[in-house]
């Protein structure tokens, strides 16, 4: 059986991956925007994985203090990130960056 | 009272940014004060670094690996002071254009808090040994520059923010997974226990990662499309602050992986590599700068040209021959030509702001006979561009100059010759602008008048970029102050 | 002491120019004072410095840069030889440089750069290393430019433009040269140069090369000579400047430098780096001299003419026999001298009676005796007529060759006379026994300021002929100089 840690860490290097392809093929930022958070994600759960030391000791509480923080700090990113595509919408009726344009969504 | 100098740097624009929010009629004195009180500590710990040598504390009595370090060594409290000197007189250059004059202005009003913010991640980046730490500081520093880019509000601004935000998104998630997979291998984010660890290849993923992630923020070639757009279309003061201090808070980290961190992974394909987007970046960028028709957008793109120099250090470190008396020249001349960028950079955007104001845009055509009308402005970009074809004497010259005998003492010609191209190049850029600054023939009628003291403040910044070459000789040492081993032999055995 | 005076002889000129970009455009008297007063200072101290290095007395100062990078300003007889000729220049052109600006605009602004410019030809002859050198040599074209364009019409600023696409290129040759040398060999200091021979012999060329391609714009070689001719849309006290002491000596001075003082005599000899040097040389007085007979303008003429002079030192000094190095060495300062007598007179023409091409001269000898006598000086000596201070250059030079066996440079000195003598002698016909059109505008000498300068340069170009032999005499000087690099 595949220790559930491993599983963990598996399962976030395929969000990055799904992430990192979603972020770099679309052309619509807030899609891109979402992909990133995807991406994110798998971070997160792979650093959440690598905590896990052993059945004795346990996992280790730091990476999981990080996490949080990181979480946070991609919490802030995302809503200016939000703020700015709104704002550029209002402004030009768009939502990709011009050298994206005609690019699929 | 160490510990209190060396966090006070982090702790108080941060403590500034929330007053700054609360108390908005108040935020550009809050704001001014704040630069130079912390530009006071930083020049106090600076002697103090001199007199004791690098100091480290564990913030809170808690430490590595639990615990967040902070250390200041030659090179961090050299940035620390540098950038909080460009920092202070940044702030006070923006106050005419800031400041909250009883209209509510959304720009006045976020301006401040951002730049505090900026300081603080600033800071914490040229101060931190901790990989995540430093990856926040790094999100601090690039959201709030981000946010400023597009503080105009204008559709072309907020399309440069959101551009550098998608730049600066896959930097820092590549950075973060770099600085995971170093604590799944080592069960440590300190980078002092790092370096003591025996490397694998998950340091070696790592690295690469984080390297790539802080190469996007640095803006290297290839990843510099968006620095241009996002500097150039910035208010200057935050302009002069995105273009001189943003892109070295990455280069520092990137200093601190490579030579104190692992300095035996390095191998020569990657110094080529990264010496060679630094030269083409040179190139490119300088060659980008000769065709644009706008000052602003000259001066960004002169940035792009500036930061590939940094990325010489990499293949020259320890390039000495035994005929020099010295040793690390090009790991200094690096932080040499960083700092004199800061400054001269800083006071080139400044004063391009000013002539923006005077004029009413940036095209090249309005600079035509303001030499007469602005000549101390005119001076203090005169003097900037000295530094920034790093001709005699600035800081600029002394970094060319360890660079150069670097290369040719190491018989690396080839990144020698980059070095005298680009200053040729960077000649050719700035003396489109210089040129018509004495032309008198056609010159625009009305100008809008701009304060003297206004235009001192760029001249000050100018002239310390000159006075850092003519005395290099005590920073040059400071900067020796706890430099790692790999900064004088090289990365490569 | 000993460090003292160095800087001192520099902040003669450094502190006025500092202190004269801040005074206010109206502060005219302030800054004719501040001028004239810094000039008689650095005088006095190079009269001083000449007793204390004729009695052997070693003045030094330096700077820390960087570990191996330093500024060493120090006094030797070379340095005192362009120092000297530097500080009477200078004192003449603030002269008239006052009196013939007037009240115009900007004059802050030309002052304090004029001051910096000298300061940077001060410092480029103290200097001690190759480095100090070429910082001093890039300060000399960061703070001629903007006298080149003061005037901020279309035709000045692109001579501006001339000047730094020629100037930057050839200090970036200088640059990687002395790099490349100091790489190999550490710091090159003048006094005593290390063993070069680390270096390959075709190293060392590749090095001569770009040295001297560097250097050799400011002096005007051919084919680097191009922006000189161009530089005259510049104001006439920085024309005065540029041929005679600044920019173009700077050049010379570095030649010099390069063979005695880096190379030595005889590893130059021992690669065979003289010889093209001094064909080049010979061919650009030849040149020089033939283009100049084909200007209409008085300006342009005399700036071809200093292409053609210049590099007599420069041949001097590439056939390093001891006459050789006596002549080139002294014709230094004779050039200097001459040069600037015929740029103050031309200025004068231009300014007191709107002659600018030669065709206008005739008759203005009447109308402007004094200013004529000097002309006529000047141009004698350029010619090489005794005893004006050209014909002991001359002299010592044609000496030189035979003795360096080298006999064609007897041919190209009688050739470049000759030429000299066509260009020259139809103006001063001209100015004694043509006829003035009746329609030639007024002329006058009512102006002290420029007028009594050009007679004292004159005056003294003669004096450094006819007193040649005297123990005080530039030529005296050149011969103590070059008694210290003969073997």
């Amino acid at each position: 059986m595949i220790p559930s840690a491993t599983l963990f860490g598996l399962a976030g290097a395929a969000l990055v991956g799904i992430g990192l392809y979603g972020f770099l093929a679309h052309a619509h930022l807030l899609r891109r925007l979402l992909s990133f958070n995807v991406l994110g994600s798998g971070v997160f759960l792979m650093f959440g994985a690598a905590a896990w030391r052993s059945p004795i000791l346990g996992a280790d509480a730091v990476p999981h203090a990080l996490i949080i923080t990181g979480i946070v700090v991609k919490l802030a990113g995302s809503a200016l990130a939000i703020a700015l595509l709104v704002q550029l919408a209002r402004a030009t009726r768009r939502a990709a960056l011009p050298e994206d344009e005609g690019r699929p969504p | 009272m160490t510990t209190l100098l060396l966090s006070l740097p982090v702790a108080l624009p941060l403590l500034a940014a929330l007053l700054a929010v609360a108390a908005a009629r108040q935020a550009a004195g809050l704001a001014m004060a704040t630069g130079f009180l912390v530009l006071g500590l930083s020049v106090w710990l600076a002697f103090e670094v001199a007199a004791l040598g690098p100091i480290t504390i564990a913030l809170g009595g808690w430490e590595a690996p639990l615990g967040i370090v902070l250390r200041a060594d030659g090179l961090g409290a050299g940035f620390l002071v540098v950038s909080a000197m460009v920092m202070a007189v940044v702030l006070v250059a923006a106050q005419p254009s800031f400041e909250d004059q009883g209209q509510e202005s959304r720009a006045g009003f976020a301006f401040w808090p951002l730049a505090l913010l900026l300081f603080a991640g600033l800071n914490t980046a040229f101060l931190s040994r901790d990989l995540f730490n430093l990856f926040v500081a790094l999100e601090l520093l690039t959201l709030s520059a981000i946010a400023l880019v597009a503080i105009g509000g204008k559709a072309d601004a907020v399309t440069a923010a959101l551009r550098y935000m998608v730049f600066a998104l896959l930097g820092s998630v590549l950075f973060l997974l770099g600085a995971a997979l170093a604590y799944a291998a080592h069960a440590t984010l300190d980078i002092g226990l790092l370096s003591q660890v025996e490397p694998g290849w998950p340091m070696a993923a790592a690295l690469a990662l984080m390297t790539m992630g802080l190469a996007i923020k640095t803006a290297l070639f290839p990843f510099h499309a968006w620095l241009p757009p996002a500097h150039a279309g910035a208010p200057a003061p935050a302009s002069a602050m995105l273009s001189a201090l943003v892109p070295k808070a990455s280069f520092v980290i990137l200093l601190r992986l490579w030579f104190d961190l692992a300095p035996e992974l390095a191998s020569p394909l990657l110094l080529a590599v990264l010496g060679g987007l630094g030269a083409v970046a040179v190139i490119h960028g300088s060659l980008l700068a000769i065709g644009q028709d706008r000052l602003k957008l000259i001066i960004a793109y002169s940035t792009v040209a500036q930061l590939g120099y940094l990325f010489l250090v990499f293949p020259l470190a320890g390039g000495a021959g035994a005929a020099q008396p010295w040793s690390a020249g090009a790991w200094t001349a690096a932080s040499f030509h960083a700092f004199a960028h800061m400054l001269a950079k800083a006071s080139m955007f400044l004063a391009a702001g000013l002539f923006l104001r005077a004029v009413g845009h940036d095209r090249l055509e309005g600079l035509r006979g303001l030499a007469r009308a602005m000549p101390i402005a005119c001076f203090a970009f005169g003097l900037s561009a000295i530094s920034l074809m790093g001709l005699p004497l600035s800081g600029g010259f002394t970094a060319k100059y360890l660079l150069l005998t670097s290369a040719f003492a190491s018989g690396q010609w080839g990144w020698g010759l980059v070095l005298v191209a680009g200053g040729l190049l960077a000649a050719i850029y700035l003396f489109r602008p210089l040129n018509l600054m004495f032309s008198k023939e056609g010159a625009a009628a009305s100008l809008t008048p701009v304060p003297r003291w206004e235009q001192v403040l760029p001249l000050l910044l100018a002239l310390a970029a000159v006075l850092l070459g003519l005395f290099s000789a005590g920073p040059f040492a400071f900067l020796q102050i706890g430099r790692p081993g790999a900064a004088a032999e090289g990365l490569l055995p | 002491m000993t460090a003292v005076l160095p800087v001192l002889i520099l902040a003669t000129s450094l502190v006025p120019a500092l202190l004269i970009f801040w005074l206010p455009e109206r502060a005219w008297r302030a800054r004719a004072w501040l001028n004239l007063g810094g000039a008689a200072v650095k005088i006095l101290l190079v009269v001083f410095l000449m007793v204390e290095v004729a009695n052997g007395v070693t003045h030094e100062a330096r700077l820390d840069l960087a570990p191996g990078l330093y500024l060493l300003l120090r006094v030797d007889a070379l340095t005192l030889l362009f120092v000297s000729l530097s500080a009477f220049l200078w004192l003449m052109t603030t002269i008239y440089a006052i009196a013939y600006l007037g009240e115009g605009p900007n004059l802050s602004r030309f002052f304090g750069f004029f001051s910096l410019c000298v300061a940077a030809t001060t410092g480029l002859a103290l200097a001690g290393t190759l480095i100090t050198f070429f910082i001093f040599f890039e300060l000399l074209t960061l703070t001629t430019w903007p006298l080149v364009v003061h005037k901020e019409n279309a035709k000045s600023v692109k001579a501006g433009r001339l000047y730094l696409a020629y100037s930057l290129p050839g200090s970036a040759a200088l640059l990687v040269a002395i790099i490349w040398l100091e790489s190999a060999t550490g710091p090159v200091i003048f006094a005593e140069p290390g063993d070069l021979r680390v270096l390959s012999d075709a190293s060392l060329m590749a090095i001569f090369a770009l040295f001297a391609l560097g250097v050799g714009v400011k002096a005007a070689l051919f084919p680097l000579h191009g922006w000189l001719p161009e530089a005259m849309a510049a104001p006439a006290p920085v024309s005065a400047l540029l041929h005679a002491v600044a920019v173009v000596k700077a050049g010379a001075f570095g030649i010099v430098r390069l063979i005695y003082d880096v190379y030595g005599i005889a590893l130059t000899a021992e690669l065979g780096v003289g010889l093209p040097l001094a064909l080049l040389a010979a061919f650009t007085i030849l040149w020089g001299s033939l283009r100049a007979l084909q200007q209409t303008e008085v300006k342009k003429r005399l700036a071809f003419s200093t292409v053609s002079q210049v590099s007599y030192i420069v041949l001097g000094a590439a056939l390093a026999g001891p006459y050789a190095v006596i002549g080139g060495l002294v014709h230094l300062v004779h050039q200097g001298l001459m040069k600037i007598t015929l740029f103050f007179c031309a200025g004068l023409y231009d300014e007191r009676a709107g002659i600018t091409r030669i065709d206008q001269l005739d008759g203005i000898g009447r109308r402007m005796p004094l200013t004529s006598i000097c002309f006529t000086i000047g141009a004698m000596g350029m010619i090489g007529i005794p005893p004006v201070a050209g014909f002991v250059s001359k002299f010592y030079l044609g000496l030189g060759g035979l003795q360096a066996g080298e006999p064609w440079v007897v041919g190209v000195l009688a050739a470049s006379a000759l030429l000299n003598a066509g260009y020259f002698l139809p103006m001063l016909y001209r100015i004694w026994f043509g006829v003035a059109s009746v329609d030639a505008p007024a002329a006058d000498e009512r102006s002290p300021g420029m007028l009594v300068p050009a007679v004292a340069t004159a005056a003294a170009s003669l004096a450094a002929g006819l007193f040649a032999g005297a123990a005080i005499s530039p030529l005296a000087w050149a011969s103590l100089i070059a008694a210290g690099y003969l073997p």
